[in-house]
Parts: C-alpha cells; sequence; structure tokens
C-alpha cells in the first residue's frame, strides 16, 4: 500500500474537537491534492469525520467551508493547473470554488463509529484520557478488517501502552500537532519501540507534506512539549502559591503571570497559557505523566481545587476564551480570579498594588510580538537579558530566576532521553509554543 | 499643428486621494466610499471651478468595471448625482479597459469640436477595493479576450502578460540593466508620490527604494519577471476635469491661462483577438503617440513634461521607447540616466503616475489630463517642475488592456 493507497479512506475521530477539526482540514486538503494529481485519476478518496457532537460537527463544515477558501485563494497558481483540463474552469474564482467543493465532498461528517469500518489509516484526535482512547479504538479494531494504521494526537500518554492495550501490534505511531494544528508549524512524531517502521516513515513523510516541522520525542509520557510545559506551568504554580503569603493570591497570579509575559518576552503568561490549554486538560495530563513516570511528583493540588469549583478556562466553540486563573475579554485578560470568592478582581487593581513591587523590565524591553519579528532577533535579547540580569528589581529576580527553571527542565530532558538533542528541545518551544528562544539558551547564566 | 473648426481647451481638473493600501487611512475591514461618493467628490471639485452645473452641457463618465467590481451599470446617470443642474443633459459612460479615461476625455473634445456643447465634465472612476486581489485580478483580466485568453491565463493575468513582455525584452536586451531601471522608475514615482497629497504612496517612508524594488520574483507566489513593486496598485478613487470651447472658458469665466490647449491628439484601437507582434514593443502606443505629435507639429523633443501608463515598470521603459525617446533596448539607459526624473530633462509622472500615484483603473485618463493641467497651469504646489520655454508642450498617453486602446493627447498652456 503506497502513500496515496493509505489516505484513500481515513477516519478522525473527535473531528470537531479543537484539535481534531485541524487535523480534519489539513488531511482533507491532503487528500484532495492527491484526487487532483494525474497518476490518482479516478480514484475516490474520503474521510470520515467522526464526533460525538452532531452540533460540533455543523460548527466543523463551516470552519472547513471558510478555512479551505483561504487555502484555496493562497495556492490558486497551482489549482489553475491542476484543473488545466476542465474547461468550465475559467476564472480564478471557479477554480476555487470548484477546489473547495472537492474538499469539502470528500469530508462525510458523522457520529457513527463504524463509519471507520473502512478506514485504512485513523487518527484519534478526542480528549486526553487513555481509558477513552483505548475504548474507540478497540472499538474500531473490532470492526475494521483493514487492520488499519492508527496516528494518535495524545500529548502525553507513551503510544507503546496504547499499542498494547489496544492490542494493534505496532500499528501506531504518536502525531503530536499543537493548537490550531493549521497554524503551528510543530508536529512531535513518537516513536514507540514497537511501532512498524514503514508507518514511522509514513508519518514523517505525510508531516513534511503538510509542511509541518517534524522533531521525533522519544516514547516518554508527556513527551517533550507537555514535558516542558507541564514542569513550567507547575514551577509557576509553586511561585504564585510561594508569593501569595506576602502578596495575597490574586496579587501573586498576577505578578507571575506579568513576570512570563512581559519580563520573559512570552507570548503569554504563564496562566494565560494554562486557561488557553484548559486547567481540566492541564490536569488529565498531569495525571498521565504523574501515574507513569517514577521519581518525580507531577501533580497541583491547587489546579484540582479550581477544577471542582467549575473553573476549566479552556475556548468556547466559537474560538472565544473561557475564564480560568485569569478573566478575559475579547480575548484580553481584564481580572485574576480570587479563589475564596470565585470572584474576578479587576487586572487594574492588581496592577496598581503589583507593579510598583514588581519595578518596570529594563529599558531594552520589548514586546514578544516585535522580537519574533525583527531581523537582528538573537543581539536584542542577547542584550535585553544582561540588561534584565543586571536589574534589582524584584520583576528580574523572579524572570531570571523563572528563566533558569526552564533551563533546567529543557536539559532534564534531554539528560533523561525525552529529547535527542537540546535543539530539538528548543524547536520544539520555537515552534510549539510560538516562543521567541528556546529554553536551553546562556541568557540567564 | 493641424487647424480645428475650434480651439479645445481642458480647464478645472480635479483628483480624489488614490485610496488602497499604502494610505494610512486605508482599512480593507472597514467600510470605504463607494462609486457616488467618488463621483460626486471628483465632479463638483470640477464644477466649483466653472460656476456650477448650470455651465455644464454635457456629461461623460469613463469607468471600467462598475458592473463587476460594483455590480452598477447605468453610470451616466449618476452624472445628475453630482449637480442638479445636470439633470435632464445629456450624458454617456464610456470604457475602454484602463484607457476608458483617454476615451471619456476624447469623447467630450468631439463633442465640442461638433458644437453641441461648449462645455463638457469628463468623470472617471473606479472604486476596485470591493473584492480580494486574486478575484480583482479576473475582474481586470476582461481587458484581454475572455475566451481566447483567460483559460490558458495565469492566475495574475495581466502582471503575468507584462511579466511576459519584460521576459522577452530581458532576453533580447539583458536583465540586469533592465531591472535597475524598473528599480529607478519605482523610486522616481515614489519620491514623486510623496509631494502629492492624493498619491497613494503620499505616505511611503521607504528608505532604500531601489533595494526594495531589486527584490527578486517569486514565481511561484507571483509572476515570472516581476515583483510587486514592479506594479500598480488596487486603487479606489476619481478624477474630473472640463473640457471646453472658448466661449465655455468665457461662460466659465475662466482666463486662458488657467486652461491648457489641446493641440493633438492619437486616438488607436487594436485588435483584442491578436496577440502582440513583438512584445518588446508597445505598438498601439507608439502609433497614438505618433500620430499627436504630428497633428501636434511637434517632435518629442519639445516636450516639458510626460504621463504615461506606467501600470507597470516594464511599460514605463516601453513607454519611454515608444514615445521616441530612445531607441528599442535603450529604454533603460534613458531612465537610469535620470532623464525621466523630476529634475531631468523630461519629467515623467510628476506626482507619481499609476505606480506611485496609483490606478484607479477607468479614471487613470483623467487624472493624467488633470495632472498634465495643474503642471502646466503652475498648480502642481510642491510636485512642480520648471519647464522651459523651450519645451512647452505636455503628452499623456493612456493605455487600455495589453497596448490595445490607447489615447495619447499633446497639451500647451493655453495663451
Amino acid at each position: 500500500m503506497n502513500y496515496a493507497d493509505r489516505l484513500e479512506n481515513v477516519a478522525v475521530l473527535g473531528a470537531a474537537g479543537k484539535m481534531g477539526s485541524g487535523i480534519v482540514l489539513l488531511t482533507a486538503l491532503e487528500m484532495a491534492d492527491l484526487g487532483l494529481d494525474p497518476e490518482n485519476k479516478g480514484r475516490t478518496f474520503v474521510l470520515n469525520a467522526v464526533d460525538v457532537s452532531s452540533a460540533a460537527l455543523s460548527g466543523l463544515t463551516k470552519y472547513l467551508r471558510s478555512q479551505v477558501l483561504k487555502a484555496a485563494e493562497k495556492k490558486v497558481n497551482a489549482l489553475r493547473k491542476a484543473y488545466e483540463s476542465r474547461e468550465d474552469l475559467v476564472e480564478n474564482e471557479d477554480v476555487i470554488c470548484q477546489y473547495v467543493d472537492d474538499v469539502l465532498a470528500l469530508v462525510r461528517p458523522t457520529t457513527s463509529l463504524e463509519a471507520a469500518a473502512e478506514a485504512t489509516l485513523v487518527f484519534e484526535a478526542v480528549n486526553e484520557n487513555p481509558d477513552l482512547k483505548v475504548k474507540l479504538l478497540s472499538k474500531i479494531e473490532a470492526g475494521n478488517p483493514k487492520k488499519p494504521w492508527y496516528l494518535t494526537n495524545t500529548s502525553s500518554i507513551p503510544i507503546q501502552e496504547l499499542d498494547q492495550k489496544v492490542g494493534l501490534g505496532g500499528r501506531v505511531v504518536g502525531f503530536h500537532f499543537y493548537n490550531p494544528p493549521a497554524v503551528q508549524k510543530l508536529v512531535e512524531v513518537i516513536r514507540a519501540g514497537t511501532t512498524a517502521s514503514d508507518l514511522a516513515e509514513f508519518a514523517v513523510q505525510y508531516a513534511k507534506r503538510l509542511r509541518k516541522t517534524v522533531v521525533p520525542s522519544r516514547d516518554v509520557a508527556g513527551f517533550i512539549g507537555n514535558g516542558h510545559f507541564m514542569r513550567d506551568a507547575l514551577h509557576g504554580i509553586g511561585e504564585a502559591e510561594r508569593l501569595s503569603s506576602e502578596h495575597g493570591f490574586v496579587d501573586a497570579v498576577y505578578m507571575v503571570n506579568k513576570v512570563t509575559q512581559e519580563f520573559l518576552i512570552r507570548p503569554m503568561g504563564i496562566f494565560q497559557l494554562v486557561d488557553y490549554v484548559g486547567l481540566d486538560v492541564c490536569q488529565f495530563i498531569l495525571k498521565v505523566m504523574n501515574d507513569r513516570l517514577p521519581n518525580t511528583v507531577l501533580h497541583s493540588p491547587l489546579l484540582d481545587r479550581l477544577i471542582a469549583a467549575g473553573v476549566k478556562g479552556g475556548q468556547y466553540a466559537d474560538g472565544s476564551q473561557k475564564d480560568g486563573f485569569l478573566k478575559y475579554e475579547k480575548g484580553r485578560p481584564t481580572g485574576v480570579l480570587d479563589p475564596e470568592s470565585g470572584a474576578y478582581v479587576p487586572a487594574g487593581e492588581a496592577a496598581a498594588r503589583s507593579d510598583p513591587k514588581l519595578g518596570p523590565p529594563p529599558a531594552s524591553a520589548k514586546p514578544w510580538k516585535a522580537v519574533v519579528g525583527a531581523p537582528d532577533r538573537p543581539a536584542l535579547l542577547e542584550a535585553y537579558f544582561r540588561d534584565l540580569r543586571a536589574a534589582k528589581t524584584m520583576g528580574a529576580e523572579l524572570a531570571v530566576h523563572y528563566g533558569r527553571v526552564s533551563k533546567a527542565i529543557g536539559l532534564g530532558l534531554v539528560q533523561d532521553g525525552v529529547a535527542a538533542s537540546e535543539e530539538d528541545v528548543n524547536t520544539v518551544l520555537l515552534t510549539g509554543f510560538y516562543h521567541a528562544y528556546g529554553p536551553v539558551n546562556p541568557y540567564f547564566d | 499643428m493641424t487647424k480645428l473648426r475650434r480651439r479645445v481647451f481642458m480647464t478645472a481638473g480635479y483628483n480624489t486621494v488614490s485610496l488602497g493600501t499604502g494610505r494610512k487611512e486605508f482599512n480593507p475591514k472597514k467600510p470605504r466610499p463607494g462609486l457616488e461618493e467618488y463621483i460626486k467628490e471628483a465632479g463638483q471639485g470640477t464644477l466649483k471651478q466653472v460656476g456650477g452645473g448650470k455651465n455644464v452641457d454635457e456629461g461623460v463618465i469613463a469607468n471600467f468595471m462598475a458592473a463587476r467590481f460594483n455590480k452598477q451599470g447605468n453610470l451616466a446617470a449618476f452624472i445628475p448625482s453630482v449637480d442638479e443642474a445636470l439633470r435632464w443633459k445629456p450624458c454617456v459612460r464610456v470604457e475602454g479597459a484602463c484607457g476608458s479615461g483617454g476615451l471619456g476625455l476624447m469623447t467630450g473634445v468631439k463633442s465640442v469640436l461638433a458644437e453641441t456643447a461648449e462645455v463638457v465634465l469628463a468623470v472617471g472612476v473606479e472604486v476596485q477595493n470591493t473584492v480580494k486581489a486574486i478575484y480583482g485580478a479576473d475582474i481586470l483580466a476582461g481587458a484581454g479576450w475572455f475566451r481566447g485568453e483567460r483559460k490558458k491565463g495565469h492566475a495574475y493575468f495581466f502582471p503575468a502578460a507584462f511579466s511576459d513582455r519584460a521576459g522577452a525584452y530581458f532576453g533580447r536586451y539583458g536583465r540586469e540593466r533592465t531591472r535597475k531601471a524598473f528599480a529607478r522608475w519605482y523610486r522616481n514615482a515614489v519620491e514623486n508620490a510623496r509631494l502629492c497629497e492624493t498619491a497613494q504612496e503620499f505616505h511611503n517612508a521607504c528608505p532604500d527604494l531601489e533595494a526594495l524594488a531589486l527584490a527578486e520574483p517569486n514565481p511561484k507566489s507571483f509572476v515570472d519577471h516581476l515583483n510587486v513593486y514592479d506594479c500598480s496598485k488596487v486603487s479606489d478613487g476619481a478624477a474630473a476635469i472640463a473640457i471646453v470651447s472658448e466661449e465655455g472658458l468665457e461662460r466659465a469665466g475662466i482666463p486662458k491661462a488657467g486652461a491648457v490647449e489641446v493641440v493633438g491628439w492619437g486616438q488607436v484601437e487594436a485588435d483584442l483577438t491578436a496577440p502582440p507582434a513583438d512584445p518588446t514593443r508597445l505598438e498601439t502606443s507608439a502609433r497614438a503617440v505618433e500620430k499627436a505629435l504630428a497633428m501636434a507639429g511637434i517632435t518629442a523633443a519639445e516636450l516639458g513634461t510626460v504621463e504615461c501608463h506606467d501600470c507597470f515598470t516594464i511599460s514605463g521603459v516601453l513607454s519611454v521607447e515608444a514615445i521616441g525617446l530612445a531607441k528599442p533596448g535603450e529604454g533603460p539607459d534613458y531612465i537610469l540616466s535620470g532623464a525621466t526624473a523630476r529634475t531631468g530633462a523630461l519629467p515623467f509622472n510628476t506626482n507619481g503616475g499609476l505606480i506611485g500615484w496609483g490606478h484607479p483603473t477607468g479614471g487613470t485618463g483623467v487624472r493624467q489630463a488633470v495632472t498634465v493641467w495643474e503642471q502646466l497651469t503652475g498648480r502642481a504646489g510642491k510636485w512642480q517642475v520648471e519647464t522651459s520655454s523651450q519645451r512647452p508642450y505636455g503628452l499623456s498617453v493612456n493605455m487600455g488592456g495589453n497596448d490595445k486602446t490607447v489615447v495619447a493627447l499633446v497639451y500647451r498652456r493655453a495663451e
């Protein structure tokens, strides 16, 4: 079975979710392009988009239509060539509309898992819950005579564990997109010891055709991405708890979030990132890692308490941010949670109390967006962090300490063999988390 | 000069802003003025100078593709919306792709000569930012031969047509020097536009324009031989001018010194279904200019300023040759010598041309006439250039499609 054969009948599980919808989009575009290749003339490509929620599936179709349209507009040159033999398609608009129709025609939204019975490739992107994943894959295995290959978008569960529990005999590989899959460049490919080598090769080929940056990770719970992020987040939560005895919880969360964003020049503060991912998702991932990694405690009682109180973060169906540690208006944090009352304190109040204590960032500070866009980024960072190290403010000291811990986490991943190199760790943070610099750097030494 | 049955003048010109990317006030996500507002602004700008609509006998409106960009036909009936006094007067809409404006001017000139009008209001307008560029390319491709060319044409049909001309020119005369001339052309265009508040590139602050313009073309995302700096932009805008007889000037109370006299023209049409015989020449433009100069009884050496149709930098190079200022293959040397710059021997496109001022397609021909009028009557303000008494003439060349519909006009300050 060659690459195109393998993609002739695909099922995506959790197709209408945050990750699933992006995976459906990218895979459907790839399948449509294969369908337009003269070599594949006459073949029918089918993508079964399986999700439990019928309402979410209609949202998926709308999302696909708008995104495929954008993709088609971008590659109209190639599409004009692909549809060269179609005399009826003359203008760009004709070609673009036909392509949108062709892509949408191969996607079959369904709530029925049986749709995966003919699939030769199954992409799993359901909740980060090991039992659910095992249950669904087992059901498909029982009803599908084609011995399909499985790609799992798990961000933390060891692939070998899924392989053994479902009994796949090596027909599974980790293929971890970052959120949102259509935008983020990174894919972590995780090959279990048992993964079939032709499947591993397929995964890399598929990622490259999607123009993704591939970083291999060893099959250790959390992989590189969450291996770093979860420890980084736990450190942030720990710092806030430590500071809260003197400054109160609200101000402590405000301070750590501000230091991790503005002083460390990251795209989001650590609490905003936890909210973005979802407190509940973080809890799931931490549990998966904690249960599987010996000699380490990856657990936050604070997270458990907040989730029990209904504070979850994550996004609404329209993509807007739900409240978590922070409150959001139009995507921007405007308040900080007071866990005692359950109310959000206006961010301005926390700022008025905390900013004078933190002190200003060094004068050479620039916002993250300006730094990632600057042609002389390394020199800029070098100069800024030199100033940061020299500054004697509370904010600067917190930031330098945070940077050192972040580096130690990165080095730990290399030491434990989760990442093959420091460069791989840095690539994951640069391309999966949009950081302006990798955690393994000399800036905080 | 060929003796006409009566003298024809142009006066009271007005240009709106050329709105599109590059202008600070342009925001593709916010509502913008439409055809109605542009026609009204430009039309009233001219009427104010001629004493109102009551002094106008006829109206002409030039536009290329409002039927697709704006879903609007019957444009002649917008003219009475400019001024109540224009109601019940004869009006006509003309179309010749990007040469529409030139056709509009000629229509007015002929009305004056036919003695059906003493004062004609000519308005040119296009509002193109209503669609994304990729769909705008479909609409503009209507200036080519749809049934014969569109299917095998490029997504960006016209940039590709002129990229092919550039490729042929590179092949025959050399690439490097020609691309340097393209970059100089871009720099001159933007530097001139920076002096004119209505120009689309008025806010352009790039410190090294030639270096920018030398970016290698990217055939994968655009076309083979041109980059985006080689192209005029997508523009919304309008221009208006009054075309008048001597009686018309008197009626409007405008002294001759406030007008230019039209002393020659060439209006030439090529076959839309026939490809250019030689892609390195603008043959139709050359014929139009030859006729216009002959009618005026002058040579190109007597021109003091030129408005040429630089929809692309390659069209600028080919225009220099079509006007007869350089031999085939020597246009780049002429441009690189500085001759076309505002301080050169023959300043071209003194407020930016299509690349610098902007290119609201159907309005461009009228805008060129306004620019020449402003320049020759000393109304150009910061972008005024010195003209010697040895070279009192202005020339405008307006081209529709791939050198298919061309109008060249020769003017001089009226006496």
